[in-house]
This record gives structure tokens, sequence and C-alpha cells, in this order.
């Protein structure tokens, strides 16, 4: 699957099912959100969302992905502008993180 | 003798001691209850110690008063707790070894968590309202106030009834009108969040409130530092905003002895099953209240509907049967919206907050995510339900599980996951 057409997306644009998410999904996802180009540090982040987001059944939030990952707030917002835990999560393909509810 | 220890004499251990108490046999089980503080805060109550409507006596009571003398209650701080062991040690010396265990611990603010948050505003012109220390110094420096711009900041989610910043916001409106100078007071909301809320429906209905009161929303504002020298706030993504008074949300986490005794995520929280309560990691753990991680909201209504199941579970696992009841996730919150109205939203893990009436069908007497008079009443009435009823182990009428009855489905703008 190369594009969103057959891809069920939310009013907010999340994926609903993530087992529809590919690879090539998230580079669109991504220039969606205005990431052009997904770098290995772009990645590091998305496998640590998609493992830890399926294994719990959401996606995870700002403080659960800078303390699994070690790299630091001020990093992750260098590398997806304004909201890296709501922009990851979509990018790769889990449903909004909750945090609050 | 067998042990039912509980952690934590908050909202949640005071309701299940008593009711664990009332059902398990004197003579085979003592049940023990430990909590370091001898007085009980009623904290939906903080909310309206700033704006001079409840005083000290409105939300404090001495803890013993709401324990049966069937249950034995420690004061002292919990050290460490050893689950694997099924042992606790007590800051006073003592060890107790149980046989079942809730852990009742709540949440704590960290304000430290933020940089600068603690650094010379502190109390002067930047306050919490989490603490009763916070929202009483909070009211004395609002009497004093000539107006400015106030600002509202939740740090970081979750935190426990998560309205609560909301309601601050509508009675801060409510009481610069009535005291003659709103015009003197800009309201900003700066949340971490995309909206007022989380779920949808509520989120567009909060948010139309706000912005009918003027007050600004400042959304996806992810704090990284507190200015205290120059009186701002800062993003991490580098926006600033400026305030005279910042009124905080501090990170919320679990109890640091659940962090130190190894139980908890990076928040402190415990791991539970959602529907049952129970540790998924040690069968004769127990979690109830703030204290876990199921994804509802942290509030003492959440408490007293999870009640019945957790009572449920505990009898049946100790007889050795298997454990059926279910919790559904089931929050109802009052919110305060100012000049004697209120909103009522009602939601499970499934279904967001909609809205229509509540309990009943057309008659309510409650408006779901609608303002009304009737709403701010129950609003109140909740203390004394909260000092009268609940805490003394007298059945409140509400029904535990969550029911569409009531409500009115408007197509939902955002499915749930399917994972
Ligand atoms: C401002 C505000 C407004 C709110 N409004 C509402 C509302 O309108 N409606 C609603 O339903 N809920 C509301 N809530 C939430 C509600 O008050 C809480 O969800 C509820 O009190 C939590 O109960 P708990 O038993 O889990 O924790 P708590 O009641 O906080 O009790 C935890 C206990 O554990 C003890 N403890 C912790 N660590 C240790 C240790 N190491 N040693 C010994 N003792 C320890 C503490 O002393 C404390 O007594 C509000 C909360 C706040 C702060």
């Amino acid at each position: 699957m190369t594009d969103l057409v057959n891809v069920a997306l939310n009013a907010e644009g999340f994926m609903i099912d993530p087992n529809q998410w590919t690879k090539e999904l998230a580079e669109i996802l991504a220039r969606q959100e205005g990431i052009d180009v997904l770098t290995p540090e772009h990645w590091q982040i998305i496998d640590f969302c998609r493992t830890t987001g399926l294994a719990n059944g959401k996606a995870p939030t700002l403080r659960q992905i800078t303390v699994g990952t070690g790299i630091s707030i001020k990093d992750l917002f260098a590398l997806y502008p304004k909201g890296p835990a709501k922009k990851v999560a979509k990018i790769a393909g889990l449903g909004k993180p909750e945090g609050c509810v | 003798m067998k042990t039912f220890l509980v952690l934590g004499a908050g909202t949640a251990g005071t309701m299940i001691a008593r009711k664990m108490a009332a059902h398990l046999d004197a003579r085979e089980w003592k049940v023990v209850l430990v909590d370091k503080d001898e007085k009980h805060y009623y904290q939906p109550g903080f909310l309206f110690l700033p704006f001079g409507m409840y005083r000290a006596q409105d939300v404090i009571q001495p803890k013993r008063k709401f324990i049966p003398e069937k249950v034995e209650f420690i004061i002292s701080g919990i050290e460490r707790i050893e689950p694997d062991a099924s042992r606790v040690k007590l800051t006073n010396g003592r060890t107790i070894t149980y046989d079942h265990m809730v852990v009742a611990t709540g949440v704590d603010i960290h304000p430290e968590e933020t940089e600068g948050m603690l650094d010379g505003g502190w109390r002067t012109n930047v306050f919490d309202f989490y603490t009763f220390e916070g929202a009483t110094a909070l009211g004395k420096f609002l009497e004093k106030w000539q107006g400015g711009r106030m600002v509202v900041n939740v740090v970081e989610n979750p935190i426990k009834c998560p309205v609560a910043p909301l309601e601050l916001l509508f009675l801060a409106d409510w009481w610069f009108t009535k005291r003659g100078m709103r015009n003197k007071v800009e309201l900003v909301y700066a949340t971490p969040l995309s909206g007022a809320f989380t779920k949808p429906i509520a989120a567009d209905a909060l948010g139309a409130m706000l912005k009918r009161k003027n007050i600004h929303v400042e959304p996806d504002f992810n704090i990284g530092m507190v200015d205290a020298g120059s009186n701002v706030i800062r993003s991490w993504d580098e926006r600033e905003i400026p305030y005279d008074l910042l009124v905080t949300v501090p990170t919320n986490m679990g109890a640091e002895v659940i962090g130190r005794s190894g139980m908890g995520d990076e928040m402190n929280f415990v791991a539970v099953d959602k529907h049952t309560l129970q540790s998924q990691k040690w069968e004769n753990v127990w979690v109830m209240g703030d204290a876990n991680n199921i994804p509802t909201s942290k509030a003492g209504a959440v408490i007293h509907f999870q009640q019945e199941t957790v009572v449920k579970n505990l009898l049946a696992h100790i007889a050795g049967k298997p454990i059926t009841h279910k919790f559904d996730g089931h929050a109802s919150c009052y919110i305060e919206s100012g000049f004697n109205k209120g909103v009522l939203i009602d939601f499970n893990y499934d279904q967001e907050p909609l809205p229509g009436k509540y309990p009943l069908p057309v008659v309510g007497p409650f408006t779901l995510l609608g303002e009304t008079t009737i709403n701010h009443w129950g609003k109140l009435a909740f203390k004394t339900l909260y000092w009268n009823m609940m805490l003394q182990g007298i059945e409140v009428p509400l029904p535990n599980d969550f029911s569409m009855a009531g409500k009115k489905p408007t197509s939902s703008k955002s499915p749930a996951p399917q994972f």
C-alpha cells in the first residue's frame, strides 16, 4: 500500500487500524506533517513508539518517549517540531497519545 | 491471623479498608491501614479555596473519623514495598507481612520537574491549586491582586481531575466579574492538549464555553521552563507567554514509594488489569484510585464506581474462586462553570462524553454537556456526599456501571483505535 486512499483515518488524521501501517505510509504521513525526510534518528523514535504502542494498546506520551529512547525533549522537538508525541503517533500509525483522559 | 493491608488512607484507601473489614471474618483477618498524614483532605474542594467559597474546615477532617474501630490505623510513612515477599517496611521501623494488599497511595504534584518553577516566583506570583497550601496561598494573592494577565498552565498529562484547570478559569472569570475587575484581567489557558479536553465532543463544547467567556486558549503548549526573572513561560518549541499571575498544574506523579520500590512506570503509576484493578505482576496486589495506570480520569467519582468491582473480585480471589467482575472505566465529572452553573460529563473506556441527561433519560435531573444551575448544585452537593456518605460507607444512589440511557449519540469524530 503506497497511498492513503485505502487507509482509515479519524477526523484528526490518526490511523484507526495500526495494522494497516507500513514504512511507506510513514513517509507519506511524515510529509503531511511537514517532515520531508525521515532520518535514522526519526526512525529510532518511530520504532520505539511502534513497539511500545502495540504492546500497551496506546501511543506513548512525550515523557515515555524521552525516558524510553534517551533522546532529550529538546531534541525530540527539533526532530518533530510542535508536538513530538502527537506527530510521531500519527506517523507511526498509532492513535492519539492519550496521557490525559 | 491473616493480614489485609491497605496503603494510603485517602479517598480509595479509607473506603476499601472499611468495606473489607465489614466483609472479612474478624476471627481470621486483620485489616491494617497505613498513612503518613493524620488529616484527610477533600481535594475537590481545593478549587473553591482561592475564591473564598470554602474554608479550611470544609476541606480538612481528621482521618480517624472515617476509619472504623475494626481497622488498625497506623500513622507512619511507607518506606518500601516488597511485593515479591508480600512485605512492607514502614518509616517507623515496623515491617508488615500481608496476605492481600490494596495500594492506594494516590498522586502528588512535582513542581521541581519543570525548570525554574521553584525559582523566585513560587507562591509569590506562581501558584498551584492541587495542594491545600497552594490553593490557600493563591486565595491570599487574589484578594489583593489589581489585575493583569492570569495564565493557567498544565505542565503535562495525565493529571488528576483533568477538568479542574478549566473550572479554575471559569470560576476566575465569574469572580473577577463579580468584583467588577474582569476588564482588568486577561485569562489565558496554556495546555499541552490540542483543545480544551481530550475527548472530541466534550472538547468542542468546552472550547466554545472558553471562547464565550473570553478565555484565550494556547493549545499544544508543552512548557519547557518558567523564567521567573522576566515572568514568562517558554515552551519547548520556543513560544513565550508572559504572565503576571501563573497558576500551574505541575507534573502529577504516583507516590515516590512506588518508584523506590520498583513497582511503577516512569510516572510511578502501577500497572493493573484495567477491568479488575489487580496488579499485572503480583496476584495478591490490587491498586485503586489515582495510583494505578487505568485509562480513565483520576477522580474520586471513579473510585466510587470501581469500588464494588474490587470488593467482589477480592472476595472471590480470597475464596479461591475466579474473578468475574469487570470495571468499565466509568467516570462522571461535574465541571463548575461559574455564575452558579455547572456542566456534567459522563463517560467510560469506550464511550466519550455525550450530550443528554443523567442519570435518568429526559428527567435527569442533571444535564450532560450543557450549563445548568442544577449541575452546579450537584457539584456542591458532592462535598456532603463525600464526607457523609462515600467515606462513611453509605451507599450513594448512583449506578456504578456506565449507561447509554439518556445520552444522545452524535456521530463520533474519533472512533477508538482498534489494537
Ligand atoms: C484540585 C482538585 C480538584 C478535584 N476535583 C475533583 C472532582 O470534582 N471530582 C472528583 O471526583 N475528583 C476530583 N479530584 C480528584 C480526587 O480528589 C482524587 O482522585 C482522589 O482523592 C484520589 O484518591 P486516592 O485515594 O487515589 O488518593 P489520595 O486521596 O490522594 O490518598 C493518597 C494517600 O496516600 C498517602 N501516602 C502516599 N504516599 C505515602 C507514603 N509513602 N507513606 C504513607 N502514606 C502515603 C497520602 O498521605 C494520602 O493520604 C480533584 C483533585 C484535585 C487536586
